[in-house]
């Protein structure tokens, strides 16, 4: 757009000034989500699909037929990193820079693609056709490394593949035909088995293996709310996300509330790298995952719902949105589901931006009411007051799963597997150094040593547990349990060998931390960025001491000041490693001699000013032949 | 009114530098005022802006430094500090924290943060009168450092006396204590600042 502003890129933008053509395009974008502020992200999603940016002028024109100053939808504009607000290629390669990718290759592949295209990693190139960009991960660290070219996934990728996509792509070769020549042709269910493998390793009983079709949903309509309820509180069904909160007593609490209104929120973003499980039963049991929140519905009284999926699995929007009309036009939607007089129930899906932070419940309502993705202040709790105010259940995919076979075969089935406080099954994704990463569905109660022996992964010399916010266990502590007592794991199992560099991992997983703040509290904005910085100083080898007793101390304190989740865990990996790899640090650590710190590095500290005064320094530079 | 202890068998040396500072927090310490007298029963002061000696003669106990470092020379006085010196104070919020002269560490979103801090400063900037339209760049004049750093991020500080400037009153009372080995950090009420 060309509105006087200058881009640092120097790419001349394609044309979408608010000359009558796009002024009308940006107010039909903004017609067809009812000029509705709270469909803000969607507003923008479109805008950034149709321009590949959202331009100054764009965001004027947004404000005024949503009734929001420009800097509102600035504010939500800048949040997201899946919306630009500079000019992006009309193709946009996002690698995937997760630990699991960076440890396959992905140095390699990244090389491939700035060979090819001729940009570099965060580069767009000068014709405007293609962006080369880096991402968290995307939810594929079982076929690591992987990519987004624009809405399509590219997995197990190699140098080789990498270069030959490269190559197709800059031939003009669409980015869908890079998955299949025939992509128009094949089914929505389809077309995501083409980008990525399930790779189900091992079904279990409850969601993997065979499930009678809205069996559940039948026998929920046969019963009041409060029996729903009481059912699902019987079987013992804990939030599968990661907190483990009790599911029954979640949705008790929502449907005593007297409101206008109620909701039912499904959160599909699952963000914390090495979780896909939600990814294998969105595109594998859909019907399912609907079929749990219809039930949800009438537990708490709901009329309207809604599925944040993560802006990363985008490539399942059509499907999603299928099995969403399918059912529709079945009447298991829509009004007097099933026949049942008065038992409305909609859904509507809500893509993410490429948000870690999303995935907190919290920050997940703010981005479905169209807000950045920023936590809100608790209590109150979503269930009192949650999305616009109404009282809100929010659950994880692989929750209302259960909740819907709960509902089939009862909560004593439920309730006689996995172990005493954790009932029935668990989808662990399990990636990494293993024979067979991919998704198993297990019974809570295995041993760690009886899960590597499953997938192959006796060699680990570290497991990490949960991500990169639950922590990180050496092989003394693989005897213990998977349960929310012991190992709690929101699904997240990403294993290591002893060729890997714990300290490397450490790192990765802060500057994760760092990158996904959102920034609202002091705490975890700052603090994080800390503690990256300490622990480059143990990779550097110049780390004193003391310096053991500082990570410990910035730690405590980001924990127990932050606003909300992210900052409560983000110093997990430093603190579990201390703990479980007491060796790690102290085989680095050097006590000062002298007392100058071995960090300040005079020479790259005086460096600009040397080429600035084009003179060296007669304090520093004691070799005169310099 | 005083918690000084009697004179020692040996008086205890002291040596303070000024580095990127304004000079107040030295002119703090002169607020010690005529308790300066009975100080001065008590230790000797070696290299310092005050005796004019620009050089240890001698090693000293207690090294006071004012402000953080923004030039090569400052780092160099400051590893001398540390090399000569048994305790070393960090004298106000430069020396602590980078303090005012650290404004510039906020040209982040720049390639070269330094190069544009000296073009406004003494070239571009709107109300900027150099004649010559250069960045002085005199021999003598020791190189800038790409930003200004806290004295505890160059050597290890034991002990920072806050304020901008510290009273006299904090300052006299650190010195007091850490002379008859009584320090043991400060009353809330003395590093309390509204």
């Amino acid at each position: 757009m060309d509105n006087g502003q200058e881009h640092t890129n120097g790419i001349k933008a394609p044309s979408c000034d608010l000359d009558p053509a796009s002024a009308t395009v940006i107010a039909e974008i903004c017609q067809r989500f009812d000029n509705d502020k709270h469909r803000m992200l969607d507003i923008l999603r479109a805008v950034q699909d149709r321009y590949r940016w959202i331009a100054p002028a764009t965001m004027n024109k947004i404000a005024e037929a949503t009734d929001l100053t420009r800097i509102e939808v600035e504010g939500v504009a800048s949040f997201y990193s899946f919306l630009s607000l500079t000019p992006k290629g009309r193709v946009t390669i996002r690698l995937c820079d997760d630990i699991v990718d960076r440890y396959s290759d992905l140095k390699g592949v990244t090389a491939a693609f700035e060979e090819v295209l001729g940009i570099k990693v965060g580069e767009t190139s000068a014709d405007g056709a293609f962006s080369l960009e880096v991402t968290p991960c995307i939810g594929m660290c079982d076929q690591a490394p992987a990519a987004m070219i624009n809405d399509i996934v590219l997995t197990g990728l190699t140098p080789e593949t990498a270069r030959s996509a490269a190559e197709a792509l800059q031939s003009g070769t669409a980015p869908e035909t890079l998955v299949s020549d025939r992509f128009n042709h094949l089914s929505p269910h389809e077309r995501a088995l083409r980008q990525v493998d399930n790779n189900i390793r091992h079904a279990g009983e409850c969601l993997l293996g065979p499930v009678p079709e809205d069996a559940g949903l039948v026998k929920a309509l046969s019963m009041t709310p409060v029996q729903i309820v009481n059912q699902v509180e019987a079987s013992g069904l804990r939030g599968c996300g990661g907190a483990g909160f009790t599911t029954g007593r979640k949705w008790r609490f929502a449907a005593s509330e007297t409101a206008e209104k109620h909701f039912i929120i499904c959160n599909a973003d699952e963000g914390e790298p090495g979780t896909f499980k939600d990814r294998v039963l969105l595109t594998e049991r859909p019907h399912l995952l609907i079929e749990g929140m219809t039930i949800a519905a009438r537990a708490v009284g709901a009329k309207e719902g809604i599925l944040y999926l993560r802006g990363e699995y985008v490539y399942l929007r059509e499907l999603i949105e299928q099995v969403l009309e399918d059912r529709r036009s079945r009447g298991l939607l829509g009004s007097d589901i099933m026949g049942k007089k008065g038992f409305t129930f909609d859904i509507r899906l809500q893509l993410g931006a490429g948000a870690y932070i999303c995935g907190e419940e919290g920050a997940l309502i703010s981005s479905c009411e169209g807000l950045s993705g920023e936590p809100k202040t608790r209590p109150p709790f979503p269930v009192n007051r949650g999305y616009l105010g109404y009282p809100t259940v929010v659950n994880n995919v692989e929750t209302f799963c259960h909740a819907a076979r709960i509902l089939d075969k009862g909560a004593a089935w439920f309730h006689d597997m996995g172990t005493d406080g954790s009932h029935g099954t668990k989808l662990f994704s399990v990636s990494g150094d293993c024979l067979n990463p991919g998704i198993y569905e297990l019974p809570y109660g295995h041993t760690m040593w009886e899960l590597l022996e499953i997938v192959g992964g006796e060699d680990a010399t570290a497991v990490q547990v949960g991500g990169p916010s639950g922590a990180m266990i050496a092989r003394d502590s693989f005897h213990r349990k998977l349960t929310f007592d012991d190992l709690a794991t929101g699904g997240a199992i990403i294993v290591f060998n002893g060729e890997r560099n714990i300290l490397e991992i450490v790192e990765y997983y802060m500057s994760f931390f760092v990158h996904e703040s959102c920034g609202y509290c002091t705490p975890c904005r700052v603090g994080n960025v800390f503690l990256q910085k300490a622990i480059q100083k143990f990779q550097k080898g110049l780390a004193n001491p003391e310096d053991i007793d500082y990570l410990k101390d910035l730690s405590g304190t980001i924990i127990e000041t932050s606003r909300c989740g992210l900052g409560m865990t983000s110093p997990n990996p430093i603190l579990s490693t201390l703990q479980n790899f007491p060796l790690v640090y102290s085989a680095v650590v050097k006590p000062s001699q002298d007392g100058i710190r071995a960090t300040f590095d005079i020479q790259s500290a005086i460096e600009s000013a040397r080429k600035i005064a084009k003179r060296r320094s007669y304090i520093f530079d004691r070799d005169f032949s310099q | 009114m005083n918690d000084l202890a009697p004179a020692p068998h040996r008086k205890a040396r002291i040596a303070t530098a000024s580095l990127a500072g304004c000079f107040g927090c030295h002119m703090a310490i002169l607020d010690i005022d005529e308790r300066l007298i009975d100080l001065m029963k008590l230790v000797d002061v070696d290299r310092s802006p005050l005796t004019d000696k620009k050089r240890f003669t001698d090693r000293c106990d207690i090294g006071i430094i004012e402000g953080g470092c923004c030039n090569e020379e400052n780092v160099h006085v400051l590893h001398d500090f540390r090399r000569n010196c048994d305790v070393l104070i960090a004298l106000g919020q430069c020396a602590i924290m980078g303090g005012l002269p650290a404004m510039r560490n906020a040209i982040m979103h720049s390639d070269a943060p330094l190069r544009e801090c000296l073009d406004e400063a003494y070239i571009t900037g709107k109300y900027i009168r150099n004649t010559t339209h250069q960045v002085p760049n005199d021999p003598a004049l020791p190189l800038l450092l790409d930003e200004v750093y806290p004295c505890a991020q160059v050597v290890e500080i034991d002990f920072q006396i806050p304020g901008c400037a510290p009273s006299g009153d904090i300052i006299f009372d650190t010195l007091a204590k850490l002379l008859n080995g009584k320090f043991r950090g400060f009353e809330p009420e003395m590093i309390k600042f509204d």
